[in-house]
């Protein structure tokens, strides 16, 4: 067994403390051969500091593209040549997704907008619809409109958005590489404001940017200083039009070591995977992570591309004897 | 993910990659059809505008001024 791993059964399972950027790094650079041993533990502290539950999530897309940011794996940037168009949903469309959504089980519906940060329109858009659905369906809303200002923050706990996204997308030494229209230090000021005010922190990344091993374990140690509530794992879905748009895709081992490190970092976060694990991982992939330290998904269809059905990520958590988090146990 | 087309009486004919938007006249584009799996069109088949697509967490729609809507 590398020590590695016994290091990280003492420290982690058995005192819930997760793993330094050393640690997570020799976790990263683990052979193929004790990748199995590395999700089993992470699967392990999943299990003992999480519990078997699995909090599932649909996400929908309020504002899709025309966004004045440059995040260069994005193909809802207007910078770009991505083929996305604008475009908005309305309130009726924007209820019916979260009536789906509620319908498979799910306690979370994030409402997403592809902006810089929110303006009054979208402000206003926003109050109208967690509205609407508050009253309409039995979901937790949550929100991500990228950097808010100190009010926008107030208002949206007004509104009643439980939970905020906003994700540092990759470690602060590669962020430059990956954005240039605003800094990682603009995306910690919106969430050391979301902390503050009550709201459930979700902040997470790419994997799969042209960042380096280390700068991976870079990342996971970052976001474990954060202590978010959520931790949503994405890997790149290369998309047509992006400067990313011909990277490769991570291996499916990489991935899999990748949630196992993130897991030892972070034994109580909730790690979700979200976009790219179809191509990255694919069925078999999927189920492995699940056994390997992940608690959490999001089902049915990403923002701009599609996901598995939701019944197929249900049934798979049936055959894995891993109960849907009930609303109830969020509230 | 299925797809439906509108009901009209008669279809366009597919011209363009509705992944790519590059013609289709000299074959079909397998990565582009691979990549369809996990992505709705984005671009008219029948005559190559941008199409205005919503991707909500159980379907997609996709439309096109001038040849209506798809959905899937
Ligand atoms: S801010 Fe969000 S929507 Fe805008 S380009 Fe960056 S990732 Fe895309």
């Amino acid at each position: 067994m590398p020590e590695i791993l016994d290091q990280a059964r003492e420290r982690v399972l058995g005192n819930g403390v997760g793993l330094d950027e050393a640690g997570i790094l020799a976790v990263l650079n683990l052979p193929d051969e004790h990748l199995p041993a590395a999700l089993q533990l992470a699967h392990e502290v999943r299990m003992r500091w999480c519990g078997p539950e699995v909090e599932v999530e649909g996400i929908v897309s309020l504002k899709t593209g025309g966004c004045p940011e440059d995040c260069h794996f994005c193909s809802q940037s207007g910078l770009f040549t991505s083929p996305v168009r604008s475009v908005w949903l309305d309130i009726p469309a924007l209820v019916e997704a979260a009536k789906q959504t509620a319908a498979t089980g799910a306690t979370e519906f994030c409402i997403v907008a592809a902006v810089r940060g929110p303006d009054a329109r979208l402000m206003k858009q926003m109050r109208e619809g967690v509205a609407a659905i508050r009253a309409a369906v039995d979901i937790q809303v949550a929100a991500s409109l990228g950097m808010l200002t100190k009010e926008q923050v107030d208002e949206l706990v007004e509104m009643g958005v439980h939970r905020y996204n906003h994700n540092l997308e990759t470690c602060r030494s590669y962020f430059p590489n990956v954005v240039t229209t605003h800094s990682w230090e603009e995306r910690w000021e919106t969430l050391r404001m979301v902390r503050e005010s009550g709201m459930e922190v979700c902040c997470g990344g790419i994997l799969g940017l042209g960042e380096t091993v280390e700068q991976r374990a870079e990342f996971a140690a970052q976001l474990a200083e954060l202590d978010p509530h959520e931790v949503p794992l994405n890997f790149l879905n290369p998309r047509p039009g992006t400067p990313l748009g011909d990277r490769p895709v991570v291996e499916g081992k990489d991935a899999l070591r990748a949630i196992a490190a993130f897991r030892l970092a972070m034994p109580r976060t909730i790690l979700r995977y979200a976009g790219g694990r179809e191509l990255t991982l694919g069925d078999l992939g999927t189920r492995e992570g699940l056994l390997g330290g992940i608690n959490a998904v999001i089902v049915g269809n990403y923002l701009t591309t599609l996901g598995r059905p939701a019944t197929a990520d249900l049934e798979l958590l049936e055959d894995l004897k891993m109960p849907v988090k009930a609303l109830s146990a969020t509230l | 993910m299925t797809e439906s087309s509108p009901a009209t009486a008669a279809l366009p004919a597919v011209r363009w990659c509705d992944r790519c938007g590059e013609s289709v006249a000299t074959g079909p584009h397998p990565a582009c059809e691979a990549a369809r799996a996990w992505e709705p069109p984005r671009w008219c088949a029948s005559c190559r505008r941008r199409m205005k697509v919503q991707v909500v967490p159980a379907g997609w729609s996709a439309v096109c001024v001038e040849h209506g809507e798809r959905r899937g």
